[in-house]
Formats: structure tokens, sequence, C-alpha cells
């Protein structure tokens, strides 16, 4: 009687040990979350990061890419550095994924928060943003008419953006320094303000992301006058009543050298395991090819792409030098 | 009355079994964590948003906003019988809402609380169906320098009009500013206050102060006279809620007044929370008997309590219309638009209508059912006090801590909790008011952001707040009413010394 338990129980155990061992050879399948998984934002609800959240989750639960549940969860306090923090205090914690943007590279230096994006896991890029100028649809027409505009100004000419020291604010810079026009930076805390208060007239422009001013601009509220890339957004599917995105300039074609690009990506905490990581490579690279997300990209302007391992962390090392040098010729790294 | 036929779409478009039984377990959710102190309805709506993705969008908002009435009704509960706000719209419900529970008419302040709030909600979607796109183009005229003229006005509001001495509270006052302070500054995107400490880096929220001050604060006291806990429930019948209800039309002014005030600040993005307390300062600077306010007196529930909640509402119409939300709330329901494949904007009235309409109905059918569920259940609510202390206090202390982690899930903030109701402790026993503090906690950043603003906008001119009509008169009511005492003692000498003279000649 006993000897035949043991027999079961041994046959048992190679059978277990069999699909260990297939398993090891596709480590793709070999971990997978058992608690939920906490979509980490480094904005506040409604802004692009928080949006593109909620699609990843809404993908996710409705192609069944996962078993375990996703929660989004918003932690954009001290303009995004609690969600850096609270990342790099998780280490090892692998039901945790943060969907960053530039500011893991610029929070540190402007603001001196102990972060470094090299201490967290990557896992993906999985979008570019776009930046586009924007104004008042009662204001100029053209980039050259506003910058004329600007120059001539008597009060301050405001430019609307989010937060301090940030993309937005970079920008900015950059058009002075181009134009020699000189404009008042108003930082708000959210896009979605500043594409209000564009609208309301507390301000003569901004330079949203496509997603942060789409309504406003469907509702011919602004005027969309550039975009801060090397080429045209490529979707030319009507979004107003008479312009598709591929219709708006580049500023290049008008006349203002200035471009702009922001990552999205999505890290996890640091010290995870390699299985771990390629589980969320994985699980990221099925989002990029669900509707939703193609929806999603096309919808609020994005440039779909997808990077992973070595050239990911190809592209972070340039991405961080580009913007290391754009902050500190704008002045803004802290001493 | 294109509005009327389209909200009589809306009434059908609701009228199906399903959505009338979502809506009714909405409310019962709702006010569920109305009543836990901090877990309130942004919490309660972010847990439950999950649960609605594979909804269609009409039901899914449906739920939820009536989620978001059942947290608006349940606050007033935790506030009336322990002193605990359970939202920050709340605090000034507690004035005098807990001396009536100690002077054991808790029934007739939770029935005056509820009635008061429908009665809010009613008037405010009222002003939604009819005025919404009037009302979106107005919200639009709020630039840097109006808001900070709101948020001045709402302190100037405490100082002028408020009854206890005028340096505690702008101590009061001063301390809460300085605590809004910690944490990231938006305007200069520097940390300050923050000692290299990571969980200040986020600075003080505000709810985990509230719940420290108001709740822990008072378990403190009472514990301090010997374990009652002072309220006694008191006989609730039928009789109690028509009694109120035929009070009502006695206190037709200070309704109207709090819903006006409500209104205008709800739609006014931010402006929110001020409503309660701002509700309550003008009925007390308006009445006959100023005195016995903050000792148990009805229309000190009504008054903020119909401002809170007419706010509440008129709150959803910014992030509808423009995208802003108004409220904590209000940005979590945003979120939820947004994975229905709802943009909110100027064209969402115009391309969902259905949607809209079946919301804004909601809004009228949700208050009324909200209305009808919480008064069957004032009863249970006040028998509460009849449970020992010794049995209800520990089970106080459990909530205020989940509610006080759950906001941001940091320990950190518990140990915080704690600290305030060593704080708010302190300022009972030494008399400083806790109202202006808080409400300085909650305005402070947000002023300073619109005042430094408005200071880069205009080059450093405080001619700004008096550049148009609309900043200019709110930031010249805000003076006036800041200096209310001296004027009115001014008026009175010279009204002395005018009358006398056409005797004596």
């Amino acid at each position: 009687m006993s000897k035949s338990i043991r027999a079961t129980a041994a046959l048992a155990a190679v059978f277990a040990s069999a699909p260990i061992l297939s398993l090891a050879t596709s480590p793709a399948t070999a971990w997978e979350p058992t608690k939920p998984v906490e979509i980490v934002v480094a904005a506040g609800a409604g802004g692009a990061s928080d949006q593109m959240a909620r699609m990843m989750q809404a993908a996710i639960q409705k192609n069944n890419l996962m078993k375990a549940p996703v929660v989004v969860s918003l932690k954009g306090g001290a303009s995004g550095a609690e969600a850096l923090i609270y990342m790099k205090s998780s280490e090892g914690d692998a039901n945790k994924v943060l969907i960053a943007y530039s500011l893991i590279y610029m929070l540190p230096l402007s603001a001196k928060i102990p972060f470094n994006w090299r201490d967290l896991t990557p896992v993906s890029v999985v979008a570019m943003d776009q930046f586009v100028l924007w104004d008042n649809a009662g204001g100029a027409k053209t980039v050259k008419e506003f910058i004329a505009a600007a120059k001539a100004a008597s009060s301050p000419f405001k430019m609307g953006g989010t937060g301090s020291k940030r993309e937005d604010h970079v920008l900015t810079v950059f058009m002075e320094k181009q134009t020699g026009a000189k404009f008042s930076y108003l930082p708000y805390k959210s896009g979605g303000e500043a594409a209000t208060q564009l609208v309301g007239n507390h301000t003569e422009a901004n330079v949203n992301n496509p997603s942060e001013n789409l309504e406003v601009w469907r509702a011919g509220q602004v005027r969309a006058l550039c975009v801060f890339d090397k080429e045209r957004i490529a979707y030319k599917t009507k979004v107003t009543e008479t312009q598709s995105w591929n219709d708006i300039p580049t500023c290049k074609e008008e006349g203002l050298d200035v471009q702009y690009l922001m990552l999205r990506a999505m890290f996890l905490p640091g010290k995870v395991t390699p299985e771990q990581q390629a589980f969320y490579v994985d699980l990221f690279e099925k989002v990029t090819k669900t509707a939703e997300y193609k929806d999603y990209m096309e919808k609020q302007a994005l440039k779909p792409i997808f990077l992973k391992g070595p050239e990911m962390l190809k592209f972070l090392e340039e991405d961080d030098a580009l913007n290391k040098s754009l902050m500190t010729e704008a002045g803004f790294v802290a001493k | 009355m294109e509005a009327f036929g389209l909200l009589m779409h809306g009434f059908a478009v609701l009228m199906t079994w399903k959505i009338i039984s979502l809506m009714v377990v909405g409310l019962v959710l709702g006010i569920f964590v109305g009543v836990l102190p901090g877990l309130g309805g942004p919490n309660g709506v972010a847990i439950l948003l999950p649960l609605t993705f594979t909804m269609d969008p009409t039901s899914a908002i449906v739920m939820l906003s009536c989620i978001y009435w059942g947290a608006l009704f349940g606050g007033a509960i935790t506030s009336i019988l322990f002193n605990i706000p359970g939202e920050a719209w709340s605090v000034a419900t507690t004035f005098d809402g807990y001396p009536m529970a100690q002077q054991g008419k808790a029934a007739e302040a939770l029935t005056a609380a509820f009635t008061s709030s429908f009665i809010g909600s009613l008037v405010a979607v009222m002003l939604i169906t009819f005025l919404a796109p009037m009302i979106s183009s107005f919200a639009l005229k709020f630039g840097p320098p109006e808001f900070f003229a709101v948020y001045l006005l709402t302190f100037c509001s405490f100082v002028g009009l408020g009854r206890e001495a005028k340096h505690k509270t702008v101590i009061s006052m001063a301390l809460g500013l300085l605590i809004a302070g910690i944490g990231m500054d938006t305007v200069s995107g520097n940390l300050r206050m923050t000692f290299g400490s990571d969980n200040l880096l986020r600075g003080i929220n505000f709810l985990v102060a509230v719940i420290g001050l108001f709740g822990i604060s008072e378990i403190l006291l009472t514990m301090e006279e010997r374990l009652a806990l002072r309220g006694h429930a008191a006989k609730i019948s039928l009789r109690t809620v028509l009694k109120v209800w035929m009070d009502l039309p006695k206190y037709w002014v200070t309704l109207l007044r709090s819903s006006v005030i409500g209104c205008w600040l709800g739609i006014t993005p931010g402006g929110a929370i001020a409503a309660s307390f701002m509700g309550y300062n003008l009925a007390k600077r308006f009445s006959k008997d100023p005195e016995s306010f903050g000792k148990g007196r009805i229309e000190g529930v009504f008054a903020p309590e119909t401002a809170a909640h007419a706010s509440g509402t008129a709150a959803l119409l910014p992030m509808l219309a423009l995208g802003i939300p108004g409220s904590g709330t209000a940005a979590i329901l945003l979120g939820g638009l947004m994975v229905w494949g709802l943009n909110p904007g100027p064209l969402l009235f115009v391309e969902h209508k259905d949607f809209v309409w079946g919301l804004i109905a909601s809004m009228y059918l949700g208050n009324v059912v909200g209305l009808v569920i919480v008064l069957t259940t004032v009863p249970v609510f006040a028998s509460i006090l009849r449970v020992p202390f010794a049995a209800v206090a520990p089970m106080i202390v459990v909530s205020c801590a989940i509610g006080a982690y759950a906001i941001q899930n940091a320990m950190f903030d518990i140990w915080l909790m704690l600290g305030f109701g060593v704080v708010g402790y302190v300022f009972k026993k030494i008399g400083i008011p806790l109202a202006p503090f808080t409400l300085a906690l909650v305005l402070g950043s947000r002023a300073e952001d619109a005042f430094r603003l408005a200071m880069i906008g205009s080059g450093g001119s405080v001619g700004v707040f008096w550049s148009n009509g609309l900043v200019g008169t709110i930031t010249t009511l805000a003076i006036t009413l800041l200096f209310w005492p001296l004027i009115d003692r001014a008026f009175t000498a010279v009204a002395r010394i005018w009358r006398p003279t056409p005797v004596t000649t």
C-alpha cells in the first residue's frame, strides 16, 4: 500500500517537473501576477497619462490578456514625484507598473528628487507623444503672425503649460531663443486646465499634447499652429470640420525650428526577476496590438512605437542625454 | 422648451428595470462609503469604476453618479452623529449638526440635512437643465485673478463674519496656510518644507488632517469626560420628519441663498468646497440671532448642506461641458467617461444627447430615490447613538484609520492623522477654531497658485484684481467682508450721531 503511494508521488513529481522544464525554455509564460496589477500614473485625473492608463486597463480586461485584475492608481502628488518615489520604494514588487513620460529625466534635475530611472526595470516604450503650438481661435492665424504679435505685445504675452521647469516650459524657452520674442509662462496644474484657460482667453497660447486640446479643437475654440516634430502627424482622417492631424504644418515648415517628442514608456520597480520583466514586455506588446490601443493612438494623435530590451535602453540613454542638455540650456537644472 | 423635451427623452432612456435597480444599488453603496470617514465619494467611485467597464455608458454613469449622490447624503451622517466629517463639504455641517445630536435632536438634524441636500441638488439640477450652454461660457470667464478673488472672498468672509475672536481665526488660518505650503510648489517647480522626507513630498492631504482634527480629537475629548457619548437618541418617527418639513418654509431665504451660493461656486471650477462654509457664514451673518449658531440651530444645518449639495451637483457641469472636474469625485467620473469613449468637452452635449440627458434625468430620479432611502434609514443611523461609547469609540478610530490610509495607501498618513488629532484636541482646549485651519488647508495652495499666476500674467501689478467687472466686484466684496465688523460699527456710530441732531434742532 505504502509503496504504491510512494510510486504515485514519484510519478506526480515527474509530471509536475515536466511543465517546469518546458516553461524554462519559454520564459514569457513562466510567471504571471496573482494579485491585482497597479498601473501607476504620475499625473492627475483626466490627464494624458491617466487616459492612456485607463485605455490599457480596458484593453487588458476586455481582451483577457491577463488573469489578474488591473487597477489604475493616481500618484500625481508633487508634480508626479510621488509616483517616482513610490516606484523606487517598491523594489521587487512586480505588481506595480509605472506609465512614465519625460518627467523621469526632468524632475530629478529641476527639483533634485532622489530618483534615477536606471533604478527601475524598463519594460517597453509604448508610444511617442507630440507637442503642438495652439492659440485661441480668435488669435493669430499663422506662426509668423503669432511671433509678430508676441514681439509687438506691450503687456506680458502669456503662454500656458503644465508644471514648472518641465517639457512645456522647456519648449517655451526654446521658442524664445529661436524667435527673440518674450513669453510669460503660466504653469497650470494640468493640460486640461491649460486648454480651458486658452479658450477663455486668459492665455495667448499653449503647447499642449494633442490629446489635451483635442476636444476644444474639435469645437473650433482653438487653432493648431504647428507641430514640434520633423514630419507632420500621419493621421489623415478629418478631426475637425475642415482639418485632420496631418493638415497641421510642422513648426520647421513655418520657420520655427524647434522639435520635441515625448516618450510614453512602462517601467517596473527595481530588482524584479527576468521572468517578471518578460511577462510585462509580452503583455504590453499584446496591448499595442489591440484595437483599443490602435484607436487611441489615432484619436489622440500619438506615434505608435514599440521598443524593448537593448533597443529601449539605447533609446532611453540617448533621450536622457538630450533632455539633460535641453534642461541645462534652458537653465532649469537645480544647483 | 427644447431642454424640456430633451429631459423627457432622458427620462425615457432611464425607465428600465435594469437602470432603476442599478440606481438603488449605487445609492446604497454611496451612502455606505459616505458614512465611512475618509473613504468618501472619490474613493468609492474609484474602487467601483472598473465594475462599469462592461456596461454601456448610460447605465455606467447612472450607477456611478448614484454612488456620488449616496456619498453626498452619507457624508452628513457621521458629521452630525460623531462630529467626523466624511467629506470636505460636510465640515460646516458639524458646527450645528453635532450640538443638535448632543441635545437629543439627532433625528431632526439628520432629516434637516437630507432634506436640504435634496433641495440644494434639485435647484442645481434645474440650473443645469435649462442653463447648461450659458453656464459653460460663464465658467470660461475665470482666469487666475478671478479664481484668486473667489478664494479671497471665502477667506475674508471667514474672518469678517466669524463668531470667534478675530485674532484666533487669523492664527488658525495662518497655520493652515503654512501646512498647505508643504510639498511641491507648482509655480516654481521646487520642493518646500519637505526636509528631505519622501512622505512629505506629496504634501499634507486635507482629508487626513480633517479626520484627525475632528474625529480623533472628539474621541479624545469624550474620553476625558468619562467615556460617555454625550448624544442621546431621540424618539424617531414619521412625525419628526414631518415636523422638520413643516418648518421648512420659515427658512426659505436661507435655503435660497445657500442654493445660489452653491450653484455659483459649483460651476466655478474647484469652488465646491468653499460653498458650504460660505453658506453657513452668510446664514449666520443675516440671522437675527447670530449668537445661537454653533449651539445646535437647525438653520445651521440647512445652510451648509443646501450649499454643499447645490455645488456638488453643479460641479458636474464644468466637468461635462469643459472637461474640468469641479470636485475630487467629478475627477474620477471624468476618468470613467474617457474609458467609455466619451470625451467631455463642448461637443459632448451635441454628439451624445442620450448620454447627457440620461445623466441629467438620473440626477432628478437619483435624488428623489436617495431622499426616500436615507429618510427611511434615519432611525437606523440615529440609533447608533444608543450604543455605549466604549464599544463605538474603537470602531470609529479604526474606521478613521482605514479612511486615512485608503486615501493614498500610505501608513505615514495614519500617524499624521493621530498627530492632527492631538492638534485638534489642543485647539479645542485653548479655544482656537478649527474651521479656518481646514479651510486654509483646502484652498491655501490653490489660492497661492492663482495669486502668483495672476501676478506673472499682469507683470506684478495688483491692479489686475480690478481689471474687469467680474473680478473687481468679487475683490471689492471680499475686502468689504473682511472689514465688515469695522464698517458695521462705523455705520452704527454715524447713525447715532445723525439721528439725535434733527431732534435737538
